[in-house]
């Protein structure tokens, strides 16, 4: 018998963490966390990397259940996931359909703007169309239809690398490049002005609860790698400083988005909080950080709740949920 | 409300760390340590070569019948039997009549330059050194709060006119010159004969100090290397070499020879800041360099690195694009490469990441962050074949790099690192 709320002392539970993404060194703080709050919550944890052991690993002494600390690449692409539901072996967070969506951005900023969901204009493209069509042709249009300021970011792809902010014509072919280092595809965005935000979804059995929106203010104004995981270099207010009636605003379009995208257990949207004061989706992860400066382990503080706790009771539905049948 | 940065204790850092910070390129070489990746990056020397069933026993009974001294604190100099040995170790590379008692023993060279910073610089103080130069320096002057100069090189080493500009523009701030003369990290050039004795008294001539850093003076595949230059010069010399890449890195064991008055405030530097060095390790030293064939052992290495650096320049010569240029050691452990017009190897990354393969960016090796167009590789732990193999992925990640460049008509900028330093740019010493 398990209940949302009591874990099993018998659980059983690999933390996987690592992989061959641009995000291994984060991934391997998450999943340090992630292992020490489960043990604090009492579950019995361990933790390796996702690596040719793995599945022989699985087959071998399969666990209770997978928490995915893994950022970018299989983590998140759908991949890892879809290769755990053929072993049956249960995992916290959305599933591999939903993974696939949520991680590829043009494509879940597709399904949002389909749903009424605000997110800012766009245009995706792939490295070949620029050699294809002249880059300067294409990069005239780009100006010419989202004008500056723009956002440019690998289309995969999380941890503000790749991205850079454009705020002058000139500066968008550099822009592209260090972006195509990244990713084959660029999502060239219209930039907005406004309040950062994060706003984490967690289903502790209750159907999805956005919990406090984090606000984030990077001190030297740009929310780069180093920006996010250098303790020092932004602050972070959570719950964020907005009145009631926009934090609410801002919960429902994000609970919207976990909904469109058909998420589950946890993600966390990224949004920004226009001029205007209306909520514009900037990005929705299915393996939020959680690392000593993530905004997920944040906003499960600001929300009075223990992130061990939080960690456990979503363990306990993934293993009642448990994987798919064979 | 106030919100939180996650580190409460900000406003108390001392002001010589607070540009460190975390960086998407160190994030980079994280995932260099997995095995599907062809390393270039690192510096790591071919410790499997080493005879570790004897070492074992060698160490076995370093505890057993030595133990209660080689488990025990000891001096801060370091012992006097491996002080010694190290006078006969660097006769060999020609530095004769050293005292042992003008020798400190430090954990591993780095420690040797660290003492070095803080006996002789003060917040402001010019070091000059080579344009590039070992990062791990880097690291030690900005600690030091010191500026760094650089001072350009060519295919013979430091170019002695810029020297002698750089010390006439540094106005009397210099303190010292900082050098790696002998198949340098990271470019592998050496200074020439006739340079050695140009720059010495250039520097003699402005009672500039020099430090002389010569960790890879042993590992020299064609001929001797040229005579260091605290064998030409005592006075106003210190030299700083380590065990690191003639027996092994892991034990942490290097030195200082320095003028007796220097010596002493080195001494207690070091007391200050480590008590006294691992009398076990300054233990393993003694006894391999006194029971074990540690030269042959030196030609072993030398064998290992001459055939991979000769994989490694092959490689390079098939397979890289047009306009790439590299340099040719004669010793040590790594290539310089400088690519073609247009490339930036820190932009770069990434991609080689995607590829499976990394090299270290040359931002890595100036303080100012420049250096976008060159990268350094290492040939001292790859095979032959993993070697070229991970030229081949570079070939293809430049050809790559270069195609989206010329579609884009993006120019490299060589701009100032916006935060954080060197080391940022560079792996940390586990990567092999």
């Amino acid at each position: 018998m398990i209940s949302a709320t009591g874990t099993p002392p018998d659980l059983d539970v690999l933390v996987l963490a690592g992989g061959l993404s641009y995000e291994r060194d984060v991934s391997l703080r998450s999943g340090r966390r992630v292992l020490d709050a489960l043990r604090g919550a009492g579950v019995d944890a361990t933790m390796r990397d996702a690596d040719a052991t793995l599945l022989p690993y699985l087959q071998a002494q399969p666990p209770s259940a997978i928490v995915i600390a893994l950022h970018g690449g299989i983590g998140e692409d759908g991949s890892l996931r879809g290769l755990l539901d053929l072993c049956g072996v249960p995992y916290v967070g959305g599933d591999a359909r939903a993974a696939r969506l949520a991680w590829d951005k043009p494509s879940a900023k597709s399904v949002l703007r389909d749903r009424g969901i605000p997110t800012p204009d766009w245009v995706a493209l792939p490295n070949d169309r620029f050699s294809e069509l002249g880059a300067v042709a294409v990069l005239d249009r780009i100006i010419e239809r989202l004008g500056v300021p723009l956002m440019v970011k690998p289309a995969q792809g999380g941890s503000g690398l790749g991205a850079a902010v454009v705020r002058e014509a000139t500066a968008l072919p550099a822009a592209m490049v260090g972006c195509f280092a990244y990713d084959s595809t660029a999502l060239v965005e219209r930039y907005v002005d406004g309040t950062d935000l994060a706003v984490s979804i967690v289903d502790l059995g209750d159907g999805p609860l956005a919990l406090p929106a984090v606000e984030i203010v990077p001190r030297d104004g740009v929310y780069d790698y180093a920006a996010r995981y250098t303790a020092g270099l932004t602050t972070w207010h959570a719950p964020a400083r907005l009145p009631a009636s926009v934090a609410e605003a801002v919960a429902t379009t994000a609970l919207a988005a976990h909904a469109a995208l058909s998420l589950r257990d946890l993600s966390r949207v990224d949004l920004i909080l226009d001029e205007a004061g209306e909520p514009q989706i900037l990005g929705v992860n299915v393996s939020p950080g959680m690392t000593e400066t993530s905004l997920l382990p944040l906003a499960v503080q600001a929300a009075g709740l223990d992130f061990g706790k939080v960690l456990a009771d979503l363990v306990s539905r993934a293993v009642a949920r448990g994987g798919l049948p064979e | 409300m106030s919100g939180t940065t996650q580190d409460d204790y900000t406003d108390r850092y001392a002001r010589r760390v607070r540009g460190m910070t975390t960086s998407e390129i160190r994030a980079l070489f994280a995932v260099a340590s997995r095995p599907e990746v062809v390393s270039l990056a690192g510096g790591s020397p071919y410790i499997a070569a080493l005879p570790l069933d004897a070492v074992g026993e060698m160490l076995g009974r370093l505890a057993a019948e030595q133990g209660t001294t080689s488990l025990q604190y000891g001096i801060g100099q370091g012992t006097v039997d491996l002080r010694e040995r190290i006078c006969e170790v660097m006769s060999l590379s020609g530095i004769d009549g050293a005292s042992p008692d003008d020798v400190v023993v430090t954990v591993g060279g780095q420690q040797a330059i660290d003492l070095i910073g803080r006996v002789f610089l003060d917040p402001g103080d010019v070091v000059l050194a080579e344009a590039p130069t070992y990062v791990g320096a880097l690291g030690v002057f900005q600690a030091a709060q010191a500026q760094v100069r650089h001072v350009a090189m060519d295919e013979d080493g430091l170019v002695p006119a810029a020297l002698s500009e750089a010390i006439a523009a540094a106005g009397g701030r210099a303190k010292f010159l900082y050098t790696i003369p002998t198949y340098q990290n990271p470019a592998g050039v050496t200074l020439s004969e006739e340079r050695r004795e140009e720059i010495l008294d250039i520097c003699a001539a402005a009672g500039l100090l020099v430090v002389e850093d010569d960790p890879y003076g042993m590992l020299s595949f064609e001929g001797d290397a040229p005579r260091p230059l605290r064998a030409r010069r005592r006075a106003g010399v210190l030299y700083v070499s380590t065990f690191s890449k003639t027996f092994a890195p892991g034990l942490r064991v290097g030195w200082v020879l320095a003028p007796h008055a220097v010596r002493e405030k080195l001494v207690m530097a070091s007391e200050a800041a480590i008590l006294c060095p691992s009398a076990f390790a300054q233990g393993a030293v003694t006894q391999y360099l006194t029971t074990m064939p540690w030269r042959e052992q030196i030609k072993v290495y030398r064998e290992i690195y001459r055939e991979r650096r000769d994989a490694l320049l092959l490689a390079l010569a098939d397979l890289m694009p047009a306009g790439t240029t590299w340099t040719h050691p004669r010793g040590g452990l790594f290539v310089w490469a400088t690519l073609p017009e247009g490339l930036d190897a820190k932009a770069m990354m990434p991609r080689a990441i995607a590829a499976r393969v990394a090299y270290v960016p040359g931002t890595g090796f100036y303080a100012d962050g420049t250096g976008r167009r060159h990268m350094r590789l290492n040939f001292s732990y790859a095979d032959p074949a993993r070697l070229r193999e991970g030229v081949r992925r570079l070939a293809g990640v430049m050809e790559q790099e270069l195609a989206m460049r010329a579609v884009f008509g993006a120019s490299v900028v060589d701009a100032p690192r916006r935060r954080g330093p060197a080391a940022a740019d560079a792996p940390g010493p586990d990567l092999a």
